[in-house]
């Protein structure tokens, strides 16, 4: 019994892609994600983790079938048919493909404009999604992308209510990097620390320079990456969901021990943030005047520079309320 | 029907190019073809011994084989090496010399003392480049941003400089050369839509060659200025800005990529076909897409910069016009295995590597698409990902591509065939060994491990361990082919004109060709991919009754 090549052909094709939707939804490639930002970056690796992997089996099982089923019998020295081509079917890969790419490119721009990740205004970032996130309520189903893409804003997290409610300004720190170290001032509190502490749930700006060459921050659980250029200021804005203790990775070639180059980033919740800003502004009233000499670091400099404004910390919520009261760099 | 023919009547006619020709400065494109392509093996052997140094201190996580400085030294001269000595010479230098002029039915390139001047400037500067190893060699990664490579190991650094302007020169003259001897020199019969696709692949190159490689020259310029007499082009210190230097060095750099992917495309277009025993499947599709993967190459250079805090609007550009370059790459991937499709597979050495290459090119493609996507690149740009990434393009693609060239044309440039069992064994170890060397990077790279590092977090010690085990099984590899070469180019069996039963014109001529190729201008009787008609028999046979030169060895018997 011979089954027709259509009815084969439908029937490789959901198998193909039945697996390459399993493969892409159970790949466990990704370290855990800590950010908003690194769940929108891993749903769309899922996407093309799918499209990669059905491609990749249509191919390689088309390159092996082959070479057991037209292997050329040793008696044979004919040629094969002479088949130059077939418009349709060329036609047919044209298209798919490049519809396939203008939908990953859309796609990937909704990402990118979702995370916002570089922006220059930190606060913009909230503000935009949780404006899109009443344009949906408000219109619900309309663009289905955007509906996905802002299902992470709502579900994340119902402990922070700050977040949900308002547009909460952006914790600003400033992260220096130089051979071989990270470097991160909290403009606001003057702590300066090694490690990056963060409070969870709340927006972060980085504010990134370098000192002698380019390095780059990288933390792999928020997905996000960001060249230190000497002499330039970029940026990074997110906001980490999960608590916990992550690598601070140099992730541009810096030197002989470009390696070595790591610190912590530390998600803490709210009271735990608080605590360690309290103990680090504690230990940090002895060493009043080294705070203040930072204020005329370069990098404050940048930070001035970029108006970072004095009403800072007049706009944060309670936990940071006590803060208020202790000695600041501004 | 490989055995040899009835005695040829003129045999002593055909003459053999001497020895010692090839270490002269001849003009003879088969000559300087073949000169590239074993100067180039040897750096190849060369940067593969660098890489297993890299692999063999990575294979643990401590930094505790070479120094630190000698690891970023490394790393850095094995990638200029791998570019710019072994696969840009091989493929353009060396395939596009022996095979484009017998292609078209030349008896020379255009220029045939630029040509020589091009393939000479090579040794000097390789051996330049190789003495930056007594003062410490530039460490800067191949990319050599500034302000780092304006600090560290300066004579290396200004050597490093050097050696690119002067590799660049050369890659120009040969990209000048092969396109006037494309679009001129073709015989009257030939039409660009009757030529073999690998000119068509060799001519988009050469376009490539020529509009890129000057921007790589300047920018090496302002940056040697920099080092060495203080200007601050691109020195943040002085106020100059480090990202114009990686504009100006990715607008080559990127366009280089298809400079060492281009003309495998090309070998492979040609050797499908003939060991599939069927046409190559859509020729146009084929040829054009060549020419818009080339034009497209030239805008795509700032999807290498996508952390560089490029702006936004420059960062959408470059994602969507890069993502593009997938569908013309995918034009060609469905068609080679459309060829293959309903062929008659001779499962030869070159048949192997050659569909090795379509497989393994599409996981290098596949990613490729993946890390053009802006919010996806911002994870894995620099990382481990990408080194697998850019692997599967350049070992996969380029160099299994030219595997696949060798074993095919070894015959019509020695006169000898390789041997088929060692072949295959050098074949099995290079694809299994490739695949456990940079499979795994990919999940390094997801995982968090960023590249260019001496040393790495214990959790990604295993997987590190086995790719170090594939490096060596690929280093192992080469030694069969080596062997095998070199014997079977010294005392092989001997070949006929057309052992493959080829339709381009190169096997019209005996192997190894004689000086000048041909007799008297050879006329199109076939296209080059007419597989499966009474015409090919004919010609084919015609081709199987030219006479068989004396080679050296033989006259010594």
């Amino acid at each position: 019994m011979k089954v027709p090549t259509a009815i084969l052909t439908l029937i490789i094709g959901i198998l193909i892609t039945l697996a390459s939707l399993w493969v892409s939804q159970n790949n466990g490639l990704l370290p855990i994600a800590a950010a908003a930002e690194a769940t929108e970056i891993d749903r769309l690796f899922t996407a093309m983790l799918a499209i990669a992997t059905g491609l990749f089996l249509l191919v390689q099982g088309a390159l092996l079938y082959s070479l057991f089923a037209f292997r050329r019998q040793p008696d044979d020295a004919t040629d094969a048919e002479p088949i130059h081509g077939d418009v349709s079917l060329e036609i047919v890969w044209t298209a798919i493909p490049a519809m396939l790419v203008l939908w990953l490119g859309i796609y990937s721009f909704d990402v990118y404009q979702s995370i916002d990740s570089v922006g220059t205004m930190g606060s913009h970032n909230m503000a935009h999604q949780h404006g899109e996130m009443e344009m949906v309520a408000a219109d619900q189903g309309s663009d289905s992308t955007r509906l996905v893409v802002d299902q992470s804003d709502v579900s994340p997290d119902p402990l922070s209510p700050a977040v949900a409610t308002e547009t909460v300004e952006p914790l600003q720190v400033n992260v220096d990097g130089l051979q071989y170290a990270w470097l991160f001032t909290y403009p606001d509190t003057g702590i300066i620390s090694g490690e990056l502490h963060l409070p969870v749930n709340r927006p972060v700006t980085l504010n990134i320079t370098a000192r002698d060459v380019i390095h780059a921050f990288w933390v792999p659980e928020f997905r996000l990456k960001q060249d230190a250029v000497p002499g330039q200021v970029t940026h990074l804005n997110f906001q980490p969901t999960e608590e916990g203790v992550y690598p601070v990775i140099c992730a541009e070639l810096c030197g002989a021990y470009h390696g070595a180059m790591k610190t912590r980033s530390i998600v803490h919740s709210g009271p735990e943030y608080q605590a360690w800003v309290d103990s680090q502004l504690v230990a940090n009233t002895s060493r009043e005047t080294v705070a203040q000499s930072v204020t005329t670091s370069p990098l404050e400099h940048h930070a001035a520079a970029m108006g970072l404004p004095d009403h800072l910390h007049e706009s944060h919520q309670s936990d940071l309320a006590q803060a208020k009261h202790s000695p600041s760099a501004s | 029907m490989t055995e040899a023919q009835a005695p040829a009547p003129h045999l002593e006619e055909v003459e053999v190019t001497p020895w010692r020709e090839y270490f002269s400065f001849s003009t003879d494109h088969k000559v300087i073809g073949i000169q590239y392509l074993v100067t180039s093996f040897v750096f190849y052997l060369i940067g593969g011994l660098l890489a297993e140094l890299v692999r063999t201190e990575l294979a643990t996580p401590a930094s505790d084989f070479v120094q630190r400085e000698t690891y970023n030294e490394l790393f850095t001269m094995h990638a200029t090496i791998m570019i710019f000595l072994w696969i840009i010479p091989t493929l353009t230098g060396g395939f596009g010399n022996f095979l484009v002029p017998l292609m078209i039915g030349a008896r020379d390139m255009a220029f045939p003392k630029l040509n020589a001047i091009a393939f000479w400037i090579i040794p000097p500067t390789s051996i330049l480049l190789l003495c930056s190893f007594f003062v410490g060699p530039a460490s800067a990664g191949w990319t050599s941003y500034p302000p780092l490579s304006l600090m560290t190991n300066k004579a290396g650094e200004a050597i490093w400089i050097l050696g690119v302007i002067l590799l660049g020169t050369s890659s120009i003259m040969a990209g000048l050369n092969f396109l006037v001897t494309i679009l001129k020199m073709r015989i009257p019969s030939m039409t660009l839509n009757d030529m073999p696709l690998f000119c068509w692949a060799m001519l988009a190159t050469s376009a490539l060659q020529l509009v890129a490689t000057p921007v790589l020259s300047g920018a090496m310029v302002l940056l040697g200025f920099d080092l060495l007499v203080g200007t601050n082009f691109f020195n943040p210190a002085g106020g100059g800005d480090p990202i114009v230097y990686q504009h100006m060095f990715w607008f080559y750099s990127h366009p280089a990529v298809y400079i060492m992917i281009l003309p495998a495309f090309g070998l492979i277009s040609e050797i499908l076909p003939v060991h599939a025993r069927k046409p190559i499947f859509g020729y146009q599709a084929i040829a054009y897409s060549s020419i818009a993967i080339s034009f497209l190459g030239l805008i795509v250079w700032a999807h290498h910069m996508f952390t560089s805090g490029t702006p936004d609007w420059l960062r959408m550009f470059f994602m969507i016009a890069t993502m593009v370059i997938a569908v013309p790459t995918g034009i060609k991937v469905f068609s080679w295995v459309a060829t293959v499709w309903g062929g008659k597979l001779n499962l030869c050495s070159a048949m192997l590597f050659g569909m090795a290459f379509v497989s393994m090119f599409v996981v290098g493609g596949l990613s490729g698409v993946m890390v053009a996507s802006v919010p996806f690149d911002i994870h894995v740009h620099d990382t481990y990902f990408v080194v697998a990434h850019l692997h599967y393009v350049l070992f996969g693609g380029s160099v299994f591509g030219i595997y696949a060239g060798l074993y095919h044309w070894f015959p019509k440039m020695t006169g000898r065939m390789l041997n088929e069992f060692w072949g295959k064994v050098h074949f099995a170890m290079t694809f299994v060994g490739f695949n456990i060397c940079f499979l795994p990077m990919h999940v390094l790279g997801l995982q968090g491990m960023n590249r260019r590092i001496a040393e790495y977090d214990p959790k990604f010690a295993a997987l590190n361990l086995v790719c170090t085990i594939g490096s060596y099984i690929l280093a192992v590899s080469t030694v069969p082919f080596v062997v095998n070469a070199v014997w079977s180019w010294l005392a092989g069996p001997k070949a006929n004109s057309n052992p493959w039963k080829g339709l381009t014109l190169e096997w019209t001529v005996p192997s190894p060709p004689p000086v000048e190729n041909f007799e008297e201008d050879p006329v199109l009787a076939i296209g080059p991919y007419d597989y499966g008609t009474p015409k090919a028999l004919d010609f084919v046979a015609a081709t199987l009754a030219l006479p068989t030169p004396a080679l050296a060895a033989d006259s010594s018997e």
